[in-house]
């Protein structure tokens, strides 16, 4: 069983894919983790030596932020940005995409599911 | 796309004048600009500016972590106060 960053250990996966379950490590990171650390991506998570997962698990800790502290520097970037009240920091606050995209249609990932506005009758609901 | 660090950040060359020329004097009034284009640079920390939204002049005191950003940025140009009959959101713009 390994347990590499916090809490992680999905057994039968190749390594490769293994690491990918880290949030902030995808496919490419966890392919220079492997190549750094000589472990052959294609072992299983359950056939790893220890020597392997303890030379992964240095890697991560020494180079790259995942989980909690990759999430806590995402969550102060964004607190920034609304603290200044800059134009990107309303839209934050207004849970509204951030980028320029159009809000007339789509844009439901941020705005939520959709809530239909009642138009015709006159008069309250 | 970020701007060629060659070329350093802009900032418009008559706003820079009259914050230089507040610096140079070593008072602090609110500076009218129009140059919403302009990035802010260390120099402005602790001016305030009046930055031009299209309709009016919305001060905007700057500080440290706004540098790298532009004037525009603080100074909303829609205004949308929600739809008849939702509750929420009231953002007053503008």
């Amino acid at each position: 069983m390994a347990r590499i960053a916090g809490v992680d250990l999905p057994k039968k996966e190749r390594i490769e894919i293994g690491l990918t379950r880290i949030f902030g490590i995808g496919r490419s990171l966890s392919r220079k983790i492997l190549d750094e650390s000589g472990v052959n991506p294609d072992t299983r998570v359950k056939d790893l030596r220890d020597d392997e997962i303890v030379k992964i698990r240095t890697i991560i800790d020494r180079d790259y932020k995942v989980e909690g502290e990759l999430k806590r520097e995402i969550s102060m970037n964004v607190k920034r940005l609304m603290d200044i009240g800059c134009y990107r920091g309303l839209r934050h606050r207004m849970g509204l995409p951030v980028r320029g995209q159009r809000t007339r249609t789509n844009a439901r990932t941020r705005k939520g599911p959709k809530k239909t506005v009642g138009g015709k009758r006159k008069g309250g609901k | 796309m970020p701007r060629s660090l060659k070329k350093g950040p802009y900032v418009d060359p008559k706003l820079m004048k009259k914050v230089q020329a507040m610096i140079d004097r070593n008072e602090k009034r609110i500076i009218k600009t129009w140059s919403r284009r302009s990035t802010i640079i260390p120099e402005f920390v602790g001016f305030t500016f009046a930055v031009h939204n299209g309709r009016k002049f919305i001060p905007v005191y700057v500080t440290e972590n706004m540098v790298g950003h532009k004037l525009g940025e603080f100074s909303p140009t829609r205004t949308y106060k929600g739809h008849a009959g939702s509750e929420k959101t009231t953002r007053v713009k503008g």
